[in-house]
């Protein structure tokens, strides 16, 4: 089932935006908190598909389609269902039949926008997800992959293979040729041009002429696709097509350009002039171009863009509005301890009240007009314990220092210490007083950095002995003899790549690449549940902020929500067309944020599961993401080195902090959002200015029509500082409740 | 297939698959193993590209056959079992069918089992916190590493540790003695490792005492010697502590009665096992040692003790090390030293007999350079002249200018002497029979003359200990004939004696480089730089003097300068 699903985000993105919101399971939510958010996005897939009668008549055509396949393939019963559940007339389908199937190809992408649908290609593209169906009715599988004969199918046309290299270069000729202000816009089309039309030669088995067609213009690409091309050039027989990822990515989702209309206007006269179908059909077949009106963009701010598996996000994928404000803090009265006033100085005590009103008072006086609604997703009542703990926290903000360029804050290195089985993943409580790491040895230990030892709680029939009236039942329930510095939770039988503490501290969730994500008690350290459903490595899991709910994603594509009391995912995010490598929880938990190593973020709406958000412009895959604690911002680090900066609300980039030499792991804003520290592979903690990187922006700048900004090369500026660590690679970054910055890595020698 | 315009990857040969095919016995067409060896190609490099996300998420550089295995694994691939061992896998070759393979020893399982020398205490890991940075500023340098002694240790391993840091630099030798030999064998103190490297690191602070130092190294080479000790990255603080014994101008030198240089060699010899044992556990460590020897060696404020300690450090990493860094840099140094040991005025007595030691070391160092080189010269084989920025003859020549006639005579008396291939008859009927032309016979001369007298009047006059070498002569016949006619043979046209070795390889030299057989003395014609110092200057002035005039404790010394492992 999450093959249909799956499908049909990947091939009908702008259709699926518009459409979903509508989608049942989600509305009933407010009215029952207790209940988690309903179903499985993917059961309501076929509900979503007969409500479609009643839309546009896109969706009529994407229906006749269906009906036109099955009618095809003698699935006459099936035909009659469909039909009658869809209302539609029995004559429709012969008519919009043969009008669609006659539909010539001309038009699509002329169209404004580029949203005018190709019925052939609509039919195609319908083929695909419907014959996954067909073929794998079962709810089983939690993925499967397209049939690959069909996805391929559509290279079967032929030109003479012969001519290609010609076609190529007259393009070449032409672009090169034309204005500079043209030139950088229409170059993108090189790219996924080249990668079809050698696939195509590839399919029609010209081998010889694929390769030298590779080697001949494979040089001109620009060098962010050096991976790709890889992996491309690797691949010279059409046997070898069936079951590459990459070429499935290639030909199930349309590589998007954005071009201006001047721009296009002179591709498409050059191309109709020339009469050169084979790349006309390429660019109508395989190519989404977005276009839009005014100036053509410069070579750097495409290639600010540019660089992620299919291209840029449509203009109108990140249209939707996000709801990036914070949640209302729940009231709390802060009682006033004396015996704390006293430990303070006397200069310490007006300091105290100040910050105090300035955060919290301001903040829950008024309700964001940004914020989602309080209720928009059903959240955990606070508990007594929780109540404790966020008097706690405020407590210590109170005493948090203001970081800025001028006061930089203290790091203090955690380091793992004899980890030969190789350390994947840490994470640290948010009051920083657990610290846990999973291991490729499929462990994951819990070790206390207070002098407090962790404790599990005695065993039942011990449990029974204990006097549960007195005040100190919490004390008397533990077992005293079970005190140790650390803790390990044996369980998994694969590396554990990711790892989370529960904000509670009373569990713990690791994912590993067994395909299992498991939640571990942390009073009795023993594994409470295994989440199973992705079947393949799971690479990264977080909890909400607010508990409950966590989020996992992995090598299958798919990024899951799941609460803790279900053993069912209550939402998959499918859109990526690789491995989601990282997953973060927006502060106010109503969306999530996935980095791919198909270069690209995307933010889901965790209500209605829709992808909200689609940001290109890393170049390689991203490994570290972090929002800001205002929810406004995102910032997300990469193997390139770079650290990008999002603007959630307007859906742009803002920034680029180039500096780190490998890999980025670990990302994090300091509690008030001055400061952004990211750790790398190149064991280095590095501090960026975020206040001024977010300060600098012209906002003017986003309500402009077409939304395309220039970024200005102030890395240097904005970079604080280069910490260099002892010879140890940072994986992960957390800012103690006092901004005290603390690292954490494996020292490997 | 084979026959590729390029390659882009690594690629399986037809011929490996039909090979591979007939070890199952299966007989494959031409066609068929073509195809087939392209597609293992491109599985290989898909299930490698795969692979790498593993590395990546596992935040790794380094791809471990773990990660390809899992690759295979989740693409229904049966996975390969039995390397999954961190040591680098030997690669081994069989000349004669131009095969590859990889060594895969018999392991014994019963006695693995039941071994009892499996390492244990190895250390638990852990999580240590330190404050790198406070307020944002600190020493922003390159942090080095974790701070070594890690563990939190067993009582027991608390003992031992006591004890045999207590034996070794305690009073007792029969003691030390047998904390030593444990320290060799015992493959349990793998957690005490950081703590015996920390101690060996307390070199710098008995500099003044020579006997703990001697104790410390004893310590480093049991430590090295240990099967069960995975060393790793304290090689490095090894190799640093042992650096320092050699290079250093240790307290202890001050006062000349102490015997710091047999300290210096022994630190050498050590320094070159570790180098030859351990050296692939850090990486470029061999150019460090390198780059670290020839900053003390061109460094002229330096004490002639440390200079005398890169020489035998160079020395010791072998007769490469002395031609890329010694050798060059002879030259300048030999002004300096010249200086030292011109000067006759007592209050340079001391100085100038460290500068005699000196000597000495370069003496024995570029002796063996020589000989080495033309080892290698005359084992086409190994490819040798790859890299050959000096001639061999034309490096004999230089050196010559330098040592004079104390270099023949040590160079025909050298035990490694015996080690050289014999000639083959042709190659020595060869060179005799290849009388220099007149031209070249009046070139020798005209430009010889001043070498051949000081050659004459050199030996004589300043004594060279002769007793030494006549007592090997009478031992033998043939390289005391050798080392008498060296010399002269390189002046005279023909000779009438025994074939004399680098004679022989003046020839092969020019036979491989130069069009035509031209008469091996020509190149001996000194270099430009050199001919401004008449080599007079420094020959007969030098006698022999450094180790030959004092002979040092027993063991490997005396050969130690010609038979280091290679």
């Amino acid at each position: 089932m999450a093959a249909v699903q799956g499908g049909l985000v990947d091939a009908s993105e702008e259709k699926d935006i518009k459409t979903e919101p509508s989608s049942d399971g989600c509305g009933n939510n407010d009215t029952n908190d207790a209940r988690p958010l309903s179903t499985s996005p993917g059961s309501n897939a076929p509900g979503g598909n007969a409500k479609t009668s009643s839309g546009s008549t896109e969706e009529q055509q994407t229906l006749l389609a269906v009906l036109q396949f099955l009618k095809k393939n003698n699935l006459t019963e099936s035909v009659e269902i469909l039909r009658r559940e869809a209302g539609l007339p029995e004559d429709s389908l012969d008519l919009k039949g043969s009008d669609s199937s006659g539909a010539s190809s001309g038009g699509s992408a002329g169209g404004v926008d580029g949203v005018g649908v190709d019925a052939s290609a609509l039919l195609s593209r319908v083929t695909v997800s419907s014959s996954a169906g067909v073929q794998a009715p079962m709810k089983t599988s939690g993925e499967d992959q397209p049939d690959v004969n069909v996805v391929l199918s559509a290279y079967s046309q032929q030109g003479d293979p012969a001519l290609y290299e010609t076609y190529y270069s007259g393009l070449k000729r032409f672009i090169e040729t034309v204005l500079d202000c043209h030139r950088a816009e229409l170059s993108q089309v090189f790219y996924p041009l080249f990668v079809h039309m050698y696939l195509e030669l590839v399919y029609n088995n010209h081998e010889n002429e694929a390769k030298s067609f590779f080697e001949k213009f494979s040089g001109d690409q620009e060098c962010y696709y050096e991976e790709d091309l890889r992996v491309l050039s690797s691949l010279t027989k059409k046997e070898h097509m069936r079951g590459n990822e990459t070429l499935l990515d290639f030909r199930t989702s349309k590589f998007v350009l954005r071009i201006s209309r001047d721009s296009y206007q002179l591709l498409k006269r050059h191309l109709q002039e020339r009469q050169n179908n084979q790349i006309w059909n390429i660019i109508q077949e395989h190519l989404y171009i977005d276009i839009f009106d005014g100036m053509p963009r410069s070579k750097s701010q495409i290639d600010a863009m540019s660089g992620s598996l299919a291209g840029e996000a449509k203009r109108d994928a990140n249209k939707s509005k996000v709801y990036y404000g914070l949640l209302k803090e729940p009231e709390i009265e802060l009682p006033l301890d004396d015996e704390d006033e006293e430990a303070e100085n006397e200069e310490g005590k007006p300091k105290k009240k100040k910050p105090k009103k300035d955060s919290m008072g301001s903040k829950s006086k008024k309700q964001d007009p940004n914020a989602p609604s309080q209720t928009r997703i059903p959240l955990p009542e606070l508990k007594d314990s929780d109540k404790l703990d966020k008097i706690m926290y405020m407590k210590e903000a109170t005493k948090r220092i203001r970081l800025g360029p001028e006061t930089l804050p203290s790091i203090c290195f955690y380091s793992f210490l004899n980890a030969y089985q190789g350390l994947t993943a840490v994470d640290l409580t948010d009051d920083s007083s657990l610290i846990a790491g999973g291991f490729a040895d499929s462990t994951v230990r819990v070790w206390c950095v207070t002098p407090k030892k962790l404790r599990k709680v005695k065993s039942a029939a011990d449990l029974n002995l204990i006097d549960k009236e007195s005040d100190d039942v919490l004390e008397r329930i533990m077992d005293e003899k079970t005190a140790s510095e650390s803790k390990i939770l044996y369980g998994h039988s694969g590396p554990v790549y990711g790892i989370s503490f529960s904000p509670d501290r009373n569990y713990l969730l690791s994912s590993s690449e067994d395909g299992t994500v498991r939640l571990w008690s942390l009073q009795t350290f023993t594994c409470l549940v295994g989440y199973k459903g992705h079947n393949y490595p799971v690479w990264d899991t977080q909890f909400s902020p607010h508990g409950y709910y966590f989020v996992s994603g992995g090598h299958d594509r798919v990024a899951r929500l799941w609460a803790t009391d279900h053993y069912q995912p209550l939402r998959m995010f499918a859109g990526h067309l690789a491995d989601i490598t990282c997953t973060r929880f927006h502060p106010n938990s109503n969306y999530v944020a996935t980095g791919s190593s198909d270069r690209t973020i995307r933010l889901w709406d965790v209500l209605t599961g829709n992808c909200v958000r689609i940001f290109t412009g890393h170049k390689g895959p991203i490994h570290a993401l972090a929002f800001s604690p205002n929810g406004k911002f995102l910032a997300s680090g990469a193997t390139d080195g770079r650290v990008l900066l999002w603007d959630i609300g307007h859906g742009l980039m803002i920034g680029e902090l180039k500096g780190h030499t490998d890999t980025i792991y670990a990302l994090r804003f300091s509690r008030d959002g001055e400061i952004l520290a990211s750790g790398s592979m190149d064991n280095t903690v590095r501090l960026w200015d975020s206040m001024k990187a977010f300060d600098d922006l012209e906002t003017d700048d986003f309500t402009a029509a077409t939304g395309h900004i220039h970024l200005q090369d102030n890395s240097q500026e904005l970079l604080l500082g280069t910490y260099m660590s002892k010879s140890t690679p940072v994986i992960h970054l957390h800012f103690t409740r006092r901004n005290l910055l603390l690292a954490a890595g494996a020292y490997n020698p | 297939m084979a026959d590729r315009e390029e390659r882009r990857f690594a690629e399986v040969s037809r011929d490996s698959v039909k090979l591979m095919a007939e070890s199952t016995g299966v007989e494959l067409g031409d066609d068929l193993a073509a195809l087939l060896a392209e597609d293992v190609c491109y599985r290989l490099r898909e299930a490698t590209q795969s692979s790498s996300q593993f590395m990546r998420h596992a935040k790794r550089r380094k791809l471990t056959v773990e990660d390809f295995n899992r690759a295979l694994r989740w693409s229904n691939v049966e996975a390969i079992c039995g390397y999954g061992a961190q040591d680098a896998l030997p690669f081994r070759s069989v000349k004669e069918g131009e095969l590859f393979f990889i060594e895969d020893r018999d392991i014994n399982l019963v006695e693995l089992a039941l071994a009892t020398n499996i390492p244990k205490g190895c250390a638990e890991t852990m999580v240590r916190v330190n404050v790198s940075y406070l307020d944002g500023k600190g020493n922003l340098e390159p942090q080095g590493t974790v701070p070594t002694a890690v563990q939190s240790l067993s009582d027991d391993l608390l003992k031992y540790y006591q004890q045999i840091t207590r034996a070794i630099l305690g009073e007792d030798p029969h003691l030390m003695k047998v904390a030593l030999l444990d320290l060799q064998s015992n493959s349990k103190i793998a957690a005490l490792l950081p703590y015996f490297v920390y101690v060996i690191s307390g070199v710098k602070s008995v500099s003044h005492d020579l006997e703990q130092l001697n104790r410390l190294l004893h310590m480093v080479k049991s430590l090295v010697q240990n099967p069960y000790l995975y060393l790793g990255s304290y090689v490095r603080s090894l190799v640093s502590s042992v650096m320092y014994c050699i290079l250093e101008p240790l307290a202890a030198s001050i006062n000349p009665l102490n015997d710091h240089w047999t300290l210096r060699d022994y630190a050498a010899l050590l320094l070159s096992h570790i180098f030859w044992t351990h050296g692939d556990l850090v990486s470029g460590l061999y150019h460090q040692i390198l780059l670290s020897l020839q900053k003390v060696l061109s460094d002229p404020v330096r004490p002639l003790c440390s200079h005398y300690g890169a020489v035998v450090g160079l020395h010791a990493l072998g007769w490469k090390a002395v031609e890329r860094v010694l050798f060059p840099h002879l030259p300048a140094y030999w002004a300096n030293l010249q200086a030292v040991l011109d000067d006759y005025s007592v209050s340079n007595a001391q100085v100038k007999a460290d500068g005699h030691k000196v000597y000495g070391a370069i003496l024995v160092a570029v002796e063996r350079l020589l000989k080495m080189k033309a080892l290698s010269l005359s084992q086409p084989t190994e490819g040798g002249s790859k890299w050959t920025p000096v001639p061999l003859p034309a490096m004999y020549c230089e050196l010559y200018s330098f040592f004079g006639d104390s270099l023949a005579v040590r160079f025909s008396t050298g035990p490694g002497f015996g080690s050289y291939p014999p000639c083959t008859p042709s190659q020595l009927s060869d060179a005799r029979k290849d009388p220099p032309g007149p031209t070249s016979n009046s070139e020798t001369t005209r430009k010889m003359p001043q070498l051949t007298a000081n050659l004459n009047i050199s030996p004589r006059q300043d004594g060279i200990p002769r007793s030494r070498s006549s007592s090997s002569r009478s031992g033998q016949r043939s390289t005391g004939l050798s080392r008498d006619v060296f010399p002269k043979a390189r002046f005279t046209s023909s000779q009438s004696g025994p074939p004399v070795f680098s004679f022989l390889i003046g020839g092969r030299q020019m036979g491989r480089h130069c069009q035509g057989r031209r008469p091996f003395q020509t190149t001996f014609a000194p270099t430009p730089p050199l001919s401004a110092i008449p080599p007079r200057a420094y020959a007969h002035k030098l006698p022999v003097i450094g180790r030959v005039g004092k002979p040092v404790r027993r063991w490997a010394y005396s050969h130690y300068s010609l038979h280091l492992p290679l």
